[in-house]
């Protein structure tokens, strides 16, 4: 009998792919639900960059152009890659630190639910409300300021920047392991807002201070946003195999210390 | 009941079942703390069983190591035979354990169909809400619900896999006596289907309701295990309460006395039985007044025997 125990300790769930797939389907059914009915994640995240979108992309500066780019829709692209960062960060990382601080990551994890599903839910999650962030300031700079791209761009920008979801929801991963419930949100602020203005998200980049342009090289929505303006000819015309592979860099070095945390909380569990 | 392949076997009549979860010589220290000290402990199939201590005796330990969620510095876990942290056998267990905070904006079927698409053979929703009493709620958001409801939300989530053995860390801490009375029968229901349960509490009357066994643990040790009727037995006694002239050296010389306290101007004594003590309490003074004979509270029975082991200060409620 142990060694049959051994085997099967190693062993996950056998369950049939449709079984498995029905899990994965509820958990980030439920797990959009969850976020979508949160006044506080839906207010926050969908509203700043809209709201800013409308302020100064629409109401103060919709005549304008930078470098030669229609202010609407440059803005898209920086606003754009500023709602998906909000997004991905608080989708992943508040959740995260509140399951696990307050007990429910436990409950889930004494049933037989496949560990991936709960990561791979929140990441879902971050993806979609990136979407619908980026739909709705297209929707508004089509109606109200006169933006007009044609489909394989638009396609190819939205889908560039829920790609750009990514690295943001490992960070948020990443975060939601070292952080606790209470400290969370200030945390992703402090981390997200700063990051924003460098990058450029704000402020357009040339308009920003030399010290702070440098700074903008490392960080990773600056390498976003840069690859959503380059969609709509308003980059630095900096290689796009740059940036991807910077954003892809920092996916796997923020994967990697989400996977020390997920370690350390098992270590505790079952050291 | 779901078949594995390591160990096919039935639930049997409470206490000749198979063995289906064990601690043996289980220790477990957070840091300095030690938790668990030697924890020998069974649960057979069929049975009710209530680990029953005060606030950081070290009930939810047990129940984490059980369900795998922490490894035991020295001993053995067993759930079915197996490592508790092997994933089939988390579809044979549920448990009910203390949370913070749940998501609060999932309705309560929501909550309940999430977890049930985990497991092969769920219960039915419909079977769910009726066996947790949630029939009428099962539309609300879970921050809606009262303390109450809330956990019996959590019983739910814990019977959805229809579950061999089941486990239920301090289920009724925090709630009225109504709303206690109500989880309790919900629990009773899972108990007819047959299931082995393992219930934490600090309520002696609690697990008087509902267990065929009860093993009594403090600081990390369990100190006593029997039926409900014998722990009481151990723990039971009377309270006499009068206004006496007599010294508390005469007093403590009367047989059958245990424990004096000075409560204002009445004196207080403990006693296993109150006939022979009040005889000779009348013998001896003519003008002892305001005589009150109490059956020591079950609580309160339940500290003493907790505080009989503490050899520091551990008050709990």
């Amino acid at each position: 009998m142990s060694s049959t125990t051994m085997v099967l300790n190693q062993a996950q769930i056998q369950r049939s792919p449709r079984h498995t797939a029905t899990i994965y389907l509820k958990e980030a059914k439920y797990e959009f639900l969850k976020n979508l009915r949160l006044r506080m994640y839906t207010a926050s995240v969908l509203s700043f960059p809209i709201m800013f979108y409308v302020l100064f992309g629409l109401v103060l500066n919709a005549k304008e152009a930078i470098n030669g780019t229609h202010v609407p829709t440059y803005l898209i692209a920086t606003y754009g890659t500023f709602g998906v960062m909000g997004a991905s960060l608080f989708g992943t990382a508040a959740g995260l630190a509140s399951d696990r601080g307050l007990g429910w990551l436990q409950v889930k994890r004494a049933s037989p639910m496949p560990p991936f599903a709960y990561f791979a839910a929140k990441v879902i999650t971050s993806m979609i409300f990136s979407a619908v962030i980026v739909v709705a300031l297209f929707t508004l700079g089509i109606a109200l300021g006169g933006v007009r791209m044609p489909a394989v761009e638009f396609a190819t920008l939205l889908g560039t920047l829920v790609a750009g979801s990514l690295p943001f929801s490992a960070m948020g991963l990443a975060l939601g392991y070292f952080t606790g419930p209470n400290s969370a949100p200030a945390t992703i602020n402090l981390i997200y807002l700063p990051m924003s203005f460098c990058s450029g998200l704000w402020v357009p980049f040339m308009f920003l201070p030399k010290v702070v342009r440098q700074i903008a090289l490392v960080l990773p929505p600056y390498h976003l946003s840069q690859l959503a303006l380059g969609i709509v000819g308003a980059g630095r015309h900096e290689s796009a195999s740059t940036h991807w592979e910077v954003l892809l860099a920092f996916t796997m070095i923020c994967l990697g210390v989400a996977r020390i945390g997920f370690q350390r909380d098992q270590g505790k569990m079952y050291g | 009941m779901i078949a594995t392949i390591e160990q096919p076997q039935q639930a049997n009549s409470a206490g000749s079942g198979l063995i289906v979860a064990s601690l043996e010589g289980v220790n477990k220290n957070y840091g300095s703390v030690r938790a668990l000290r030697a924890v020998n402990f069974r649960v057979r199939a069929g049975e009710v069983v209530a680990l029953l201590g005060p606030n950081g005796a070290g009930k939810t330990t047990a129940v984490k190591l059980l369900l795998g969620l922490m490894q035991p510095n020295a001993g053995r876990v067993q759930i079915f035979g197996a490592d508790p942290t092997n994933p089939e056998n988390r579809m044979r267990t549920g448990a009910m354990l203390q949370v913070g905070r749940v998501p609060e904006t999932l309705r309560v079927r929501e909550h309940i169909d999430l977890f049930s698409s985990y497991y092969k053979k769920p219960m039915s929703c419909a079977e769910i809400l009726f066996t947790a009493g949630l029939e009428k709620l099962r539309d609300r958001k879970f921050g809606d619900l009262s303390g109450g409801q809330k956990q019996r939300v959590l019983f739910a989530l814990a019977i959805c896999g229809d579950p061999d053995l089941l486990f239920l860390d301090e289920p009724t801490v925090g709630l009225d006596v109504e709303a206690r009375r109500m989880l309790w029968d919900e629990i009773r229901k899972m108990v007819e289907r047959g299931k082995t349960v393992l219930l934490t509490t600090h309520y002696l009357q609690e697990a008087d309701a509902l267990a065929d066994r009860v093993a009594v643990i403090n600081q990390g040790e369990i100190i006593a295990e029997g039926t409900p009727s014998e722990i009481k037995a151990k723990t039971a006694g009377k309270r006499i309460r009068c206004i006496t002239s007599l010294s508390l050296n005469t007093l403590r010389q009367i047989s059958g006395v245990s424990e004096i306290k000075e409560d204002r101007e009445a004196i207080e004594l403990h006693v296993g039985e109150a006939e022979p003590v009040v005889r000779e309490l009348l013998a001896r003074d003519a003008k002892l007044s305001g005589l009150e004979i109490t059956s020591a509270g079950l609580e309160e029975a339940f500290l003493a025997l907790t505080q009989d082991t503490a050899s520091g200060a551990n008050h709990s409620n």
